[in-house]
């Protein structure tokens, strides 16, 4: 084998891999806290992504738009749950996060959207119509059925992902869309060349697993946080909401995916529905990482950023079969090494 | 003196089973209450219900204000708190971290002055305090349970079968230190099989059968009274006096 | 047979149906279409709502159905009724292959490592020549009888619907019998069904090879009913279609397969036909409208349409009384005494670093009732799951008539005469305390699934509902016999379990925590059914907190603290043992 090609091959997987990682990392946040297996992530990926390539040709996109409708869905919901005991408060505080927050934001967009807006802006703004969209997608689908079996939930994060993927095609159109770089340096070292945008995918990786850790074993949130997923009677009793632990643990999850998208979409040409792919490579390393240890599901999606690599090399045909069965191996070792403990399911 | 607590006619079903039937009380400051009876009268769904973990029909009123419209963590909020039955510990952290979400609604500074009042109580605790929780005894998982619950400063510690599995001597212990709660201003609702050292410590007892209070009163009467001696102290009292 | 009238109803109103004067040939597409999807559906009731096996990939087995036929059909020219056995076999061990590395993955892997094969074999069929990649295969011959072809919908409608209608009933045997008990269980965890000899592994892949199966018969039927096969419906998106077909339908339901298909196939259709009306033709909208849809059915309804159907109907469900003067089903053992029953010797249990259970030796003999008390924590059900082969030990050696049961599972351990009750009760709610308590005679009994799909099993089956029958009498739960086990109270289900365990007719019964949630008046009750039990031959290793109930009734105590054994001897020596009381009793109240 040629050596030049393998490191050319690994270095590829692993820029790959590192987005598979963060996506990862959120998808086992996500199940932890809310018991969401959230297929929906690849979503984030593309409206991040397109939003974003859509910005920096000056266009405002309808994801701005998506965020405001939701956030009146959400707001609806909040009064109707409450129907029972209006509080000013509880309704003033409704309307800010739904009503206010959303229409700032598009606001917002369409007064700096424009052919010349810096790169760092559109990123700005993209990260904010996400991270709305992930925030009211919580309240409005999965905060409801809170108390449902994980199966329901996942049918329900199902029904999501067919929406929102619908939405993107209405939104972006079936052409797809490549964003400008993040930076436009680059050197060489040896054969290979590091171009800015995939030092900037290893060094926000790393950035976001280090904040991760820093949030959830420092901060009284991120322990809250935690305090849900191991025991969440136990979190609600010490006055720790829910929807709280969810609303967060849904906007980390949004922010993650979006900056995956815009972190790839320079890279290659992102469709209305590669998000979901992209986010099911995420899966895999999450499941392999068992979807309680980060730092397993971390080196899980470099190994699985590699596999792809090569065997889109040496066979593109079988890519997506030989990535997917990846998991069948894993699945065995972890069934073989399965605890005798019993999981009580309803 | 007015109730810190007041449940008037509450009714709590499970599915088309109604497990409390038309049960009244009422907790007042600085006052230790029990509720004696068996297991399945429906005593933990009756303290469920108060924190708002099962939906209750009738009145529940919490420092004068009905709590209809809270949520448990509305509850939590306004000073009620229960360490329930199965204690429901953050079992993968460590004690000080339990403790420190016991805190959670409360400002950092006065969360300082919690620890020390809950090592104080429970000084195992400090000796644990790097230690997961889920790795403790069960007379020390008890204990963080409600060093958990003291650290939110209640005005109100509903206490779920403290006894549940644990060594009597053990157990003993456990009951001093509920006695010590009142000292601290912390009203107790304490629901207990052990019906002989509730009445020990409580100063008024409800005695709870198949979902209805049958008997009330102060808990010295109550220790005394016939038919409670025979269904419920009964079976305790020959064991425990051939000890 | 009361309960086959509303089947019997129902094939009449689908036999007519065709026949209808005027009625529109679209809809008949669409009921073919509701009848394929009711097929992988009923195969997904059986395996997601009744066994709690998730799977998104059983679009990949209805293409394996369809891919067999295609191919034999189109490049071998074999006959479609021949090849209809093949590509039920092909999705049968495909199944087999998934099932015995996917199947015993606990809890959320499931689901999701279906996902994962369901993406991949889907590609597989995509990228594959002989499987004419992306475009498939077209060409397919009709299925014929002699020289009548099933060309149009309307035809192939029967093939179909008997198809349906058969499944269904074969379903529904299976699951009122002795294996569909076993697969009932399933969903409540492994370690109840298989104290009572319940091999879960191979009831796990029994439902999946069976759901698969469902699954190639609707791909077999799709391939002659379209006459072409492509990757397209066998993919991911399919897969998580028929599972939303089951949950909308109500998943534990035979029957919320075929209304679930009903409603999602003509919702879909309805979106696809007027959406592009109302929205002026904007593609995928249907998708949208269809995901939206979905989230707010299951926030309506998050338990299915089926079950909520029902409680709106009057209808009860007839009383069924075994008749318990049937003879009792073979014994599981061949009897005999030992005078030690049990035998633990320098039993060791260790979780990493922690000993639960530090060299525990104590014996059980012949008509004896021991006690094993202690503090939570001190490894008394440790110890427990030790004998009974839920854990193994660390060291030590633990034998039942003198068989070593050190590593056995726990199917061997109970087919020594050893039955159990749990401290947490192990009981499935939504079956009847009848249904709950026939599982402990799993061993007695011995019909297989085959057998009960086609209700061979009637007398073997009798037999057992009336030793489980015989049992709930004994332990006095005579008038909540077709109860929902999940409608009784804490302490009546502990009872439940007791009467469970006696339908192993064991030699040694072990109770953890019986008196629990009692009233005084059921405490003496169950320790004066413990003592005839004792008079009659049995041994009982209980383990209780309730101080009282146990100096009263056990001949002989263990106690154990922090593991080890710290005292053993009479009531009335363990209660004034200085140890017992420093350690555990403390001082007299």
């Amino acid at each position: 084998m040629n050596t030049t090609i393998m490191l050319f091959l690994l270095q590829d997987g692993i820029t790959n891999g590192a987005i598979y990682a963060l996506l990862g990392l959120a998808l086992v946040l996500v199940f932890a806290v809310t018991r969401v297996i959230l297929i929906p992530q690849g979503e984030f990926v593309t409206f991040g992504a397109l939003s974003y390539a859509m910005l920096a040709t000056g266009q405002v996109p309808g994801t701005a738009r998506l965020a405001v409708a939701m956030g009146v869905v959400a707001f609806g919901l909040d009064l109707y749950a409450a129907r029972r005991s209006l509080r000013i408060k509880l309704v003033v505080r409704s309307v800010l996060l739904n009503i206010v927050l959303p229409v700032a934001i598009l606001a917002l967009t369409y007064a700096l959207a424009g052919p010349k807006t810096p790169i760092a802006v559109n990123i700005a703004l993209s990260l904010l119509i996400v991270a709305a969209i992930g925030l009211f997608l919580y309240r409005i689908a999965f905060q409801p059925l809170a108390h449902t079996s994980v199966l329901v939930l996942l049918i329900a994060s199902v029904g999501c992902h067919l929406a929102l993927q619908g939405l993107g095609l209405v939104f972006f159109g079936a052409e797809g869309l490549r964003g400008p770089a993040l930076s436009n340096a680059a050197f060489t070292v040896g054969p290979l060349r590091f171009t800015g945008q995939s030092i900037a995918v290893y060094g926000l990786t790393i950035a976001f697993i280090i904040a991760l850790w820093l949030f959830f074993g420092f901060t009284l949130m991120g322990k809250a946080l935690r305090a849900t997923a191991v025991n969440r009677l136990g979190a609600r009793l010490v006055g720790i909401r829910t929807t709280l632990s969810g609303q967060i643990a849904f906007l980390l999850a949004s922010v993650i995916g979006a900056i995956s998208g815009i972190l790839i979409v320079p890279i290659t040409t992102l469709y209305y529905d590669t998000g979901f792919l992209i986010g099911l490579k995420g899966f895999i390393a999450a499941i392999i990482g068992g979807l309680v240890s980060y730092p397993l599901t971390a080196v899980a999606a470099l190994v699985v950023g590699s596999v792809e690599a090569f065997s889109s090399f040496y066979a593109s045909n079988f890519k997506e079969v030989i990535v997917f069965t990846l998991i069948l191996p894993v699945l065995v070792l972890r069934s073989l090494a399965a605890p005798a403990v019993e999981e009580e399911k309803d | 003196m007015s109730a810190l607590l007041k449940v008037s006619d509450a009714h709590v079903a499970y599915g088309k089973v109604e497990a409390v039937r038309s049960v009244s009380l009422e907790v007042a400051d600085n006052e230790i209450v029990t509720i004696i009876g068996a297991n399945g009268a429906g005593k933990t769904t009756l303290l469920n219900a108060i924190m708002g973990i099962l939906p209750l029909t009738g009145l529940a009123a919490f420092a004068g204000a009905d709590m209809a419209a809270l949520d448990i963590e509305d509850r939590v909020a306004a000073g009620l708190s229960l360490v329930p039955e199965h204690r429901e510990l953050f079992g993968t952290m460590n004690v000080e971290d339990n403790l420190q979400l016991g805190a959670f609604r409360i400002p950092k500074a006065i969360a300082a002055g919690s620890f020390e009042r809950v090592y104080t109580l429970f000084p195992r605790l400090k000796e644990r305090r790097k230690q997961l929780a889920g790795t403790l005894s069960g007379g020390e998982q008890q204990m963080l349970a409600m060093g958990r619950a003291l650290m939110g400063a209640p005005k109100l510690l509903m206490l779920d079968e403290p006894s549940l599995g644990l060594a009597p001597i053990i157990v003993a212990d456990i009951f001093r230190t509920i006695g010590e709660l009142r000292a601290a201003g912390v009203s107790v609702l304490l629901v207990e099989q052990n019906a002989q050292a509730a009445l020990k410590i409580a100063d008024r007892a409800y005695v709870m059968e198949l979902g209805e209070f049958v008997l009330s009163g102060p808990a010295s009467d109550i220790a005394t009274n016939a038919r409670v001696a025979a269904s419920y102290l009964g079976f305790t009292h020959e064991g425990e006096s051939a000890i | 047979m009361t309960q086959r009238l509303p089947l019997i109803i129902f094939a009449i109103v689908m036999a007519v149906i065709p026949f209808i004067p005027g009625i529109p040939p679209f809809w008949i597409v669409l009921l073919d279409n509701i009848g394929l999807a009711a097929l992988v559906a009923m195969g997904l009731v059986l395996l997601t709502g009744v066994g709690g096996l998730t799977s998104f990939g059983q679009a990949a087995f209805c293409g394996f159905g369809a891919y067999t036929t295609a191919v034999l059909t189109t490049a071998y020219g074999v006959s479609p009724w021949l090849t209809l056995p093949l590509s039920l076999l092909v999705s049968g061990i495909a199944a087999v292959l998934l099932g015995i590395v996917t199947v015993r993955l606990s809890g959320h892997y499931l689901p999701l490592g279906t996902i994962a094969w369901g993406i991949g074999l889907f590609y597989l069929f995509s990228k594959l020549e002989f499987l004419g990649r992306n475009d498939g295969i077209s060409g397919i011959p009709p299925l014929s009888i002699g020289g009548f072809r099933m060309l149009d919908p309307g035809t192939i409608y029967f093939a179909i619907w008997i198809a349906v209608l058969l499944s269904a009933l074969l379903t529904m045997n299976l699951l009122d019998s002795r294996t569909g008990r076993a697969i009932r269980a399933l969903r409540r965890g492994h370690i109840a069904g298989e104290a009572f000899g319940v091999q879960t592994p191979r009831a796990k892949l029994l439902v999946f090879i069976y759901a698969a199966v469902l699954a190639g018969l609707s791909g077999w039927l799709y391939a002659h009913f379209q006459r072409a096969a492509n990757p397209t419906p066998f993919g991911a998106h399919a897969g998580i279609e028929y599972l939303f077909i089951a949950v909308v339908g109500g998943a534990g339901y035979v029957w919320g397969a075929v209304l679930g298909a009903g409603i999602v196939v003509i919702l879909k259709e309805i979106l696809q036909s007027y959406l592009p009306y109302i929205f002026g033709g904007q593609s995928q909208l249907e998708t949208i409208v269809f995901g939206i849809l979905l989230v707010v059915l299951l926030q309506l309804a998050p338990t299915g349409v089926w079950p909520w159907l029902m409680s709106k109907l009057p209808l009860k469900p007839a009383r069924k009384i075994p008749d318990t003067s049937l003879e009792p089903p073979g014994r599981v053992r061949a009897p005999s005494t030992p005078a030690a029953l049990l035998q633990v010797d320098k039993a060791r249990k260790q979780f990493g670093g922690v000993i639960a259970v530090n060299d525990v030796s104590f014996d059980v003999g012949a008509h004896e009732i021991v006690a094993l008390i202690g503090p939570n924590g001190a490894g008394k059900s440790t110890t427990f799951n030790l004998i009974t082969g839920v854990l193994t030990s660390t060291s030590g050696a633990i034998s039942v008539l003198g068989n070593k049961v050190d590593n056995a599972p726990p199917q061997e351990v109970v087919k020594l005469g050893v039955s159990r009750t749990f401290q947490h009760v192990k009981l499935v709610p939504d079956m009847t305390v009848l249904e709950n308590v026939a599982i402990g005679a799993h061993l007695r009994g011995h019909a297989g699934a085959i057998s009960s799909m086609f209700r061979l099993d009637r007398a073997d089956e009798a037999r057992l509902l009336a030793e489980a029958a015989r049992q709930i009498e004994r332990v006095g739960l005579g008038d909540q016999i077709d109860q929902l086990a999940g409608s009784l109270s804490l302490g009546q289900q502990r009872i439940v379990e007791i009467a469970r365990a006696l339908c192993v007719d064991p030699l040694l019964l072990l109770l953890d925590e019986p008196a629990a949630g009692l009233r005084h008046m059921e405490k003496q009750r169950l320790a004066a059914l413990l003592r005839q039990l004792r008079d009659g031959g049995m041994s009982v290793l209980l383990v209780e907190h309730d101080m009282g109930f146990v100096m009263d009734l056990a001949d002989r105590i263990v106690v154990l603290d922090f593991g080890t054994k710290i005292a053993e001897g009479t009531p009335a020596a363990i209660k004034t043992n200085p140890d017992v009381i420093k350690a555990y009793l403390g001082a007299t109240a």
